[in-house]
């Protein structure tokens, strides 16, 4: 048995996109155990509602992240109104699928720079980067923001999209379809990817389903469960599958988010197609009092909220589990046996979000 | 598409009845979705829900223990024995609501969030005030 080491990893670290630290047990340049520890950016966002109404606190949901903003906004919104018995209007939730699904669209295209830039592939990561932001200025166009969009209101949405916009959209999918089928061969078949991403971090769907895990990350080690098979918003009304794969490695992770891409633009298609005429918002009155826990699916994965009302403006809980929180076990359990060179990797891999995690 | 909504049941159980209820979720086959404590003003009790679905079914249930003021301080077995991953959600509900959940492994002692601020944020009990 080598000598056994302690490597503190992070919170500040160049290939780290957030702020996680890790205490790495090393033997031999193999990872032996990995300890995690956050709370370096907790904003106590959850306490708010103690001076924020529940009207406000849609736009505080939607600051819990920058990345999954708009998916945090709907799904504070979505469990208020199952309190407070609203119907929304069916292009509400249409409107609400499109922008969902334009959010992963960036979110995906996002963790795959990140990726590239993990492994070194600086190229790679531009073109990532180059794409997404075609989509974030389709997210302009339609909503006036390109981080926090602030179009959920409890009772349906703020903005409409115009056929003019609609076109405009299809032509940006049509756009993001044609480059990332161009990035999904360089990701998928280059040789010095492979070497970085196959075989690497393994996480089998028994070890996937033992540790908790969710979303891509559980999907890639063959659990097929999507938060959007339960037909929230217009979901009900889209032909999707989950998105899975057997590979269980990074390589997996990767096919899963790019093919996942994919399915978002066919969504999109199909909501644009299907969306019906009518309003874009229901009227809400009094105070939301009961509870309701809602799931859905971010594109880091399933996201979980929590709302209890007491009749009042303040709601006496808004829980928020976000994916990250969820998948941390999972990422510490990849990372045993692990080299100690291939951590930053695994790290984005999870496509982690500690603000997310920590809110 | 053929949607699974999924039943979402939340149900109320003692204390003593949660390592029971989470070891027949194991069981079964369920993951722990999240756990989380909520401090409930008007009735001034503490709230432990904890979350399990299925991945197949998509169906959740959410337990809860309900612990009035008066047995705010009364212990709760932590199930990390059972969910390992519980761990996280544990400390968390230690930190920030004094939930008096016992053997959490890995215990973070009420250091999972670096924040200044004293915790828990829930109000003092009575006759502490």
């Amino acid at each position: 048995m080598g000598k056994r080491s302690v490597i503190p990893y992070g919170p500040q670290h160049p290939v780290l996109p957030e702020p996680i630290h890790l205490d790495l047990v090393i033997e031999d340049e193999k990872i032996v155990e990995a300890i995690p520890s956050i709370g370096f950016i907790h904003r106590g966002l959850e306490k708010l509602t103690e001076k924020r109404d529940f009207n406000q606190m849609a736009y505080v949901a939607e600051r819990i992240c920058g990345i999954c903003s708009f998916g945090h906004g709907y799904g504070y919104c979505e469990a208020v109104e199952h309190v407070m018995n609203v119907e929304v209007p069916d292009r509400a939730k249409f409107l609400r699928t499109i922008w969902f699904e334009l959010s992963r669209l960036h979110s995906h295209l996002l963790w795959a720079g990140l990726m590239a830039d993990a492994f070194g592939f600086e190229n790679l990561f531009y073109q990532c980067w180059r794409v997404r932001e075609k989509v974030l200025d389709a997210i302009e166009l339609t909503t006036g923001g390109r981080v926090i969009f602030s179009v959920n209101k409890v009772g349906g949405v703020l903005k409409d999209i115009t056929p003019e916009m609609q076109k405009m959209i299809l032509e940006t999918v049509d756009f993001v379809e044609k480059e990332t089928k161009s990035l999904q061969k360089t990701f998928m078949n280059d040789y010095s990817v492979q070497s970085r991403m196959k075989g690497v971090g393994i996480l089998t769907k028994e070890q996937a389903h033992a540790f908790g895990c969710a979303g891509p990350f559980a999907r890639a080690s063959g659990i097929a469960t999507d938060m959007r098979m339960r037909g929230y918003a217009a979901y009900g009304e889209i032909d999707m599958e989950p998105i899975t794969s057997d590979d269980c490695d990074c390589y997996a992770r990767c096919d899963v988010r790019i093919r996942e891409i994919f399915q978002s633009i066919d969504i999109i298609r199909q909501a644009i197609s299907k969306i019906p005429e009518g309003e874009i918002a229901a009227a809400v009155k009094g105070n939301p009092d009961g509870e309701y826990f809602m799931r859905i699916e971010q594109p880091r994965g399933e996201a979980d909220y929590y709302i209890r009302g007491n009749g009042t403006p303040n709601l006496d809980r808004m829980r928020v589990r976000t994916p990250t929180f969820a998948n941390l076990a999972g990422l510490c359990e990849t990372l045993k046996g692990a080299d100690y060179a291939d951590v930053g990797i695994l790290v984005v891999t999870i496509d982690p979000c500690i603000s997310c995690t920590e809110r | 598409m053929n949607a699974t909504e999924g039943k979402n049941e939340i149900i109320t159980i003692t204390a003593a009845e949660l390592p029971i209820r989470a070891m027949e979720m194991k069981e079964k086959g369920l993951r722990l979705s999240q756990a989380c404590a909520a401090w409930v003003k008007k009735e001034s009790k503490l709230e432990l829900l904890y979350s399990f679905v299925d991945d197949t079914t998509y169906d959740a249930f959410t337990y809860r223990v309900s612990l009035e003021e008066a047995e705010r301080d009364s212990e709760v077995a932590s199930i990390s024995g059972i969910f390992p991953y519980a761990a996280f959600y544990e400390n968390e509900m230690r930190e920030l609501f004094g939930a008096n959940i016992k053997v959490i492994d890995p215990d973070f002692h009420n250091k999972l969030y670096r924040i200044k601020e004293e915790t828990p944020f829930v109000p003092k009990k009575k006759e502490e005030a």
